[in-house]
């Protein structure tokens, strides 16, 4: 019983097995006379939630356009799983564009659609195939996968308030099963119960879907909490990539303006900074990630 | 590894059927048989996943639901698989995708009732802000010193300066048009030169002050919908109050004042580049030379008729201008608002210049201006 005969769905994807599903060589971006990125480099690795951080103006939001393609670079060259972004006819492209999913700042929700119909609306447009009962089905399981409660699938944008907003665009970016997700600032606007709960999501997703998370932040609890490595975004460049605690100790002005400021440090527990003053001896770096490891794990147990 | 999601049933040892799915079970691949599965029907005891090569959140819940509808246990799930089944769990939900509708006989009974209603208090609205408006003018002559001088030479221009090409082109063609169908119907009782009288007492009397209300309900009034609409939306009306600056002073009363001063200029500006139109088919169609159309103008045209359209000018002035601003500050909730407030600035806005232009109509002949 072999199902060979509709012949309707040729499409076939494999998961991207190589180790930098993006890849940004040598990227220059201007705006009239105003260069905002200079041959600036960056690889993200599979299965990572890489944090990007940057003074306001730094071009966070537009490294992001131009690698899903809506910021054509002044040059450059952007691969999206081994494929060039920039060189792709519009029509052929869908291989790369099924296969990322956006959460813009606001969340981008088309407002004249309930969010289970903006959930659908990926689905219809790749996969028209998709019995109309399993593409309900989907968007309603998507939504509540977001975080949001079953009522919000028939809700229209308006009727929301910001965090589930974000939660509705989230199960918008998920809708095709991406392997690759883009957050803009998704925490920004949150109260912290909020956030911390959007982080926790965006880590739970990350690890069943094995999604690899390209995450735009100022939040710098989403820095220490989630991300495996950040990447500083400064002088028009990506100026260092790198765990927490390694860019700690980078002798860069603005790193350790941000991360060692009064809201650097007071994301570090006090307790974390403890348990680093009691073992000085050992590699500096090794201490900051045991450190905060058992304030998380203390915090979580109260 | 094949590129389709496919199935089999087969018979299981302990006799139950055993639904082996294998292929991968993907968002792309799942449309092809996921109506056939769930068309199964007999009694299925396991769901072998041993056989699929990639699965996803899609794949899984297919293969969850199937297993859940038959009573069927899952078997063979990779690790993957089985991470997505447990995220799964406990995700159904009957709840209905789009926004609950009225049934077609209630809908229409019930837009029509809306529509009733809102006209009611649209109408008091209006009145309310006519009333504002007066408020604030008032207090603008008590208080000169807050009057916005710049932003009213700011709308002056904008209503106004910028909108005499189109206005002056548009006239222009309109004159040509009257000058040419009136002199062929005229032709018919060898009154040609009567199109002079024709040309003149219609465009300064009717049609050009009221196409430049229409131009202008459809230039400035939606602008002026649509700007005061986006600023509600960005909140910056509400930024206004809080640091003390009344909106209708600040907004309302330099564009209606802008409106107000400028449609006599314009109204009359469009009759006498319409006359100027006509005179041109006068030189190449009727004979008449260029200057004489226009000397003739003098003679047949009554004074009253420049009174006529000058005094309408600022009425309708005012009422396209509130229309708009009235529309703008009624904007809430989302983007979709201000279209729609902007169409209603410009629909509402015309339909009353041409209710009003009746009246005006009546009126004037009524008083001896016929």
């Amino acid at each position: 019983m072999a199902q060979d005969e509709t012949g309707r769905n040729l499409e076939r994807h494999e998961r991207f097995r190589g180790e930098y599903p993006i890849v940004v060589e040598g990227l220059t971006n201007r705006f009239g006379d105003q260069v905002v990125h200079e041959d600036l480099d960056l690889k993200v690795r599979r299965g990572e939630i890489l944090g990007v951080v940057g003074g306001s103006g730094t071009g966070k939001s537009v490294l992001m356009r131009s690698i899903i393609g809506l910021q054509v670079p002044a040059e450059g060259d952007i691969h999206v799983f081994g494929r060039s972004v920039l060189d792709t006819d519009p029509e052929e492209d869908d291989g790369i564009r099924n296969r990322w999913g956006v959460l813009f700042q606001g969340g981008a929700l088309f407002s004249t659609l309930t969010v289970g119909e903006n959930v659908e609306v990926p689905l219809k447009q790749f996969y028209p195939n998709i019995d109309p009962r399993l593409r309900h089905e989907i968007a309603r399981y998507k939504t509540i996968l977001s975080g949001l409660p079953e009522e919000a699938v028939s809700k229209y944008p308006s009727e929301l308030s910001g965090g589930m907003k974000k939660r509705a665009g989230l199960a918008r970016a998920l809708a095709l099963d991406p392997e690759l997700l883009f957050l803009d600032e998704p925490t920004a606007g949150l109260d912290p119960i909020g956030a911390a709960a959007f982080d926790n999501l965006t880590r739970e997703l990350k690890e069943t879907l094995g999604l690899t998370v390209f995450l735009i932040t100022h939040d710098l609890d989403t820095l220490h909490e989630i991300c495996d490595r950040v990447a500083v975004l400064a002088d028009r460049k990506v100026i260092a990539v790198d765990t927490v605690p390694n860019l700690m100790e980078l002798d860069h002005p603005w790193i350790q303006e941000y991360f060692n400021g009064p809201r650097g440090r007071a994301a570090l527990t006090a307790q974390a900074l403890d348990e680093l003053r009691r073992h000085m001896d050992k590699p500096p770096a090794a201490n900051v990630v045991k450190a905060l490891d058992k304030a998380n794990s203390k915090k979580d147990k109260a | 590894m094949g590129g389709f999601a496919e199935y089999e049933l087969v018979d299981g040892d302990d006799g139950g059927n055993v639904l082996v799915l294998s292929g991968p079970y993907l968002v792309s691949t799942i449309g092809a048989v996921e109506r056939d599965l769930r068309a199964l029907d007999g009694e299925i005891r396991k769901v072998d996943l041993s056989g699929v090569s990639e699965i996803d959140t899609v794949g899984a819940w297919v293969a969850c639901s199937i297993s859940s509808d038959f009573g069927a246990e899952i078997v063979g799930a990779n690790e993957r698989a089985e991470r997505l089944i447990g995220a799964l769990k406990g995700m159904s939900s009957e709840e209905e995708i789009s926004a609950p509708r009225l049934p077609m006989l209630e809908r229409v009974p019930d837009a029509i009732g809306q529509k009733v209603y809102n006209a009611r208090s649209g109408a008091y609205g209006v009145v309310g802000f006519l009333g504002a408006l007066l408020l604030s003018v008032g207090s603008l002559i008590r208080h000169p010193q807050r009057f916005r001088w710049l932003a009213l030479v700011r709308q002056l221009e904008l209503v106004g300066v910028s909108a005499l090409p189109i206005i002056g082109l548009m006239s222009f063609l309109i004159g040509v048009v009257i000058a040419q169908q009136g002199a062929v119907q005229l032709a018919q009782f060898g009154a040609e030169t009567l199109t002079v009288n024709l040309v003149g007492r219609l465009t300064l009397r009717e049609l050009g002050v009221l196409m430049t209300a229409i131009m202008v309900a459809g230039r400035s009034g939606s602008a002026f919908a649509a700007q005061i609409g986006t600023m509600r939306l960005t909140e910056e009306v509400d930024a206004m109050q809080t640091i003390g600056i009344s909106p209708m002073e600040a907004l309302v009363v330099p564009r209606i004042m802008a409106a107000i001063l400028m449609m006599p200029l314009l109204g009359f500006y469009s009759a006498a580049v319409a006359i100027i139109g006509g005179a041109v088919v006068g030189q190449f169609m009727l004979d008449i030379p260029f200057w004489t159309f226009l000397m003739r103008i003098q003679d047949v045209v009554p004074i009253h008729d420049l009174w006529v359209g000058l005094l309408k000018a600022p009425v309708f002035g005012l009422i396209v201008a509130l229309a708009g601003c009235y529309h703008g500050m009624q904007v809430k909730g989302n983007s979709e608002d201000v279209g729609l407030r902007t169409t209603m600035a410009v629909v509402t806005g015309i339909f009353a210049v041409i209710v009003i232009d009746a009246f005006f109509a009546v009126f004037f002949t009524e008083v001896g201006w016929g």
